[in-house]
């Protein structure tokens, strides 16, 4: 991808002009997107309403409070929704491939990441930050908040959308291979945002390990969220990755980097 | 060829339409596990915490994340199947020639729908139960009889029914509103509630548990999961199966109406 734009501004401004025209589009039909914004909002707000039905029968699950699971799943949702309304339409790079549009889209002046990212740009997908502000707002009552932890809260909020930005264009790339199996993106990217909903004492050391060393998820929320509430790590892991969030995520952009490099070289078109 | 054997030929035709997608029945294969294995864990802690919830334990509580995993796609909770070719037909006007064929048209839809979901079960039913048998193996629970098994069987046949159903009603919308897509993204979320793929009703609080357990959303997946694990039994079991066959038989009739009426409608607009 080492073309230029051919006007100043770069890729950010075709980001915006490509964007841009699929919002005026999609408030064409006013109604339908009122319905599916709130609609959006109800499907992912229906998960935080199964934790609290949770907290009819128990008090604390893996040890955590509900105000406190408020706060994972208010980060995550956070992360998650930021990278799902930037780059979300990524996940269809299979039909791209399939209908012959990604090549249209890659003898145009414009990067071929630019073009995937804003096609059909759903600003309804706002519903889905707002949701989680919510819940993160309505937890945050619990967090005694100091500057340092401002300063944790704002790096865990732009790490955990680069890292889910990251799992969106990665695992994405297994369409370049195979055309038809988007679903298995959705594993690693709204399975990462369900896993990090709850508090990792649910699941086993080896899992949470994993999550933090191979796969880093854990960066998302969690490590972060301990900082914020001052707790020690239940697994008596070091207490220097409250604070390392950036790490991961700074590879994962590299490891992302490289394989949409290798995705793209790798493509061939379908076309005759 | 008419009768059962036509509607045999389109149920094997959708079979196989389905069977095409390989990739992504792995894929989602794969999927269903990983969201199997986290509710798996999610329940285990509240299990810990809540022994007895709802009258499961723990094991009730693992086999019936791998029994939703395992039935998401072939009742179709979230949406999907043959009724998403329905809305689009009625969007663009094909839907006109479907009514005017010498076949009935919720029956077709209906056989389509049914091979479907029996691809479904097959595979992305079939594998995710005998992975979470495998990761779980000392909780997992298979049915405990053969009465068990074949009520349990029965009941996600009816299951598939009420939920073509209920997804023919949404999105037969079409007729009157021409977008659907806002009445199916509101049925999808009605079905993910109260089908007990979010949380299983038995453990939802009061009136609200009485409540959902009589709507038809139950038979998507509450209904069949009690029968497999043995909480339905006897005469819990008939009742069961008997309120799951009411919920098809009034709402297929419900569809019957509303495609009197919206055939009446495509004739006012085509005259």
């Amino acid at each position: 991808m080492a073309e230029r734009a051919p006007w100043p501004g770069g890729p950010l401004a075709d980001y915006r002009a490509i964007a841009g025209m699929w919002v005026r589009a999609s408030l064409a039909y006013r109604a339908s997107f009122w319905v599916m914004t709130v609609g959006g909002a109800l499907v992912t707000g229906l998960d935080f309403v199964g934790l609290w039905l949770m907290f009819h029968t128990i008090d604390t699950l893996g040890g955590f409070t509900l105000p406190e699971i408020g706060l994972l799943y208010g980060a995550t949702g956070l992360g998650i929704g930021v990278a799902d309304l930037l780059i979300g339409s990524v996940e269809r790079i299979g039909v791209h491939v399939r209908m012959g549009t990604l090549d249209t889209m890659m003898v145009r002046p414009v990067p071929l990441l630019v073009q995937v990212c804003a096609d059909r740009f759903q600003l309804r997908r706002l519903s889905r930050i707002v949701q989680a502000l919510v819940v993160f707002g309505w937890a945050a009552w619990s967090v005694d908040w100091t500057p340092s932890r401002v300063l944790v809260a704002l790096m865990m909020v732009v790490c955990s959308s680069t890292i889910f930005f990251c799992l969106f264009v990665v695992f994405s790339c297994v369409q370049f291979w195979t055309s038809d199996a988007s679903e298995f993106a959705n594993a690693f990217t709204y399975g990462g945002n369900t896993i990090t909903q709850y508090p990792l004492t649910v699941f086993p050391r080896e899992l949470v390990k994993s999550l933090t060393f191979v796969l880093p998820l854990a960066f998302v929320n969690w490590y972060p969220c301990l900082y914020l509430l001052g707790r020690p790590d239940p697994f008596g892991l070091p207490d220097w990755l409250q604070l390392a969030a950036p790490v991961p995520a700074l590879v994962l952009v590299a490891v992302t980097a490289l394989v949409w490099r290798t995705g793209v070289r790798h493509y061939t078109s379908t076309g005759s | 060829m008419t009768g059962p054997g036509l509607h045999v030929a389109i149920a094997t035709r959708a079979f196989r339409r389905y069977s095409t997608y390989r990739a992504a029945t792995l894929a989602g294969i794969f999927t269903n596990s990983v969201f199997g294995v986290i509710y798996s864990y999610a329940y285990l802690a509240l299990w810990d915490q809540r022994p007895h919830a709802g009258g499961y334990d723990a094991g009730d509580a693992v086999t019936y994340v791998w029994i939703g995993q395992a039935l998401l796609m072939t009742v179709a909770v979230w949406g999907g199947g043959t009724t998403d070719d329905l809305a689009e037909r009625i969007r663009n006007g094909d839907v006109a020639v479907d009514l005017y064929r010498p076949v009935g048209l919720l029956g077709w839809y209906l056989a389509g729908d049914l091979g479907r979901a029996a691809y479904h079960l097959l595979t992305r039913g079939l594998a995710p139960t005998v992975i979470g048998w495998l990761v779980f193996h000392d909780l997992f629970r298979w049915p405990g009889s053969p009465v068990a098994a074949a009520g349990a069987m029965a009941s996600i046949a009816l299951a598939v029914v009420v939920s073509f159903a209920m997804r023919f009603l949404f999105a037969s919308t079409s007729f009157w509103l021409l977008d659907a897509q806002g009445a199916r993204l509101l049925g999808g979320v009605l079905a993910l509630f109260f089908s007990g793929m979010m949380l299983p009703l038995v453990i939802f609080p009061g009136a609200l548990r009485t409540v959902a357990l009589a709507l038809p959303w139950a038979s998507y997946l509450q209904t069949p999961a009690d029968i497999w694990l043995g909480q339905r039994a006897g005469w819990g079991l008939v009742t069961g199966l008997g309120l799951q066959l009411l919920w098809a038989l009034v709402l297929l009739g419900c569809c019957q109406l509303v495609l009197a009426a919206a055939t009446r409608k495509v004739v006012v607009q085509g005259g």
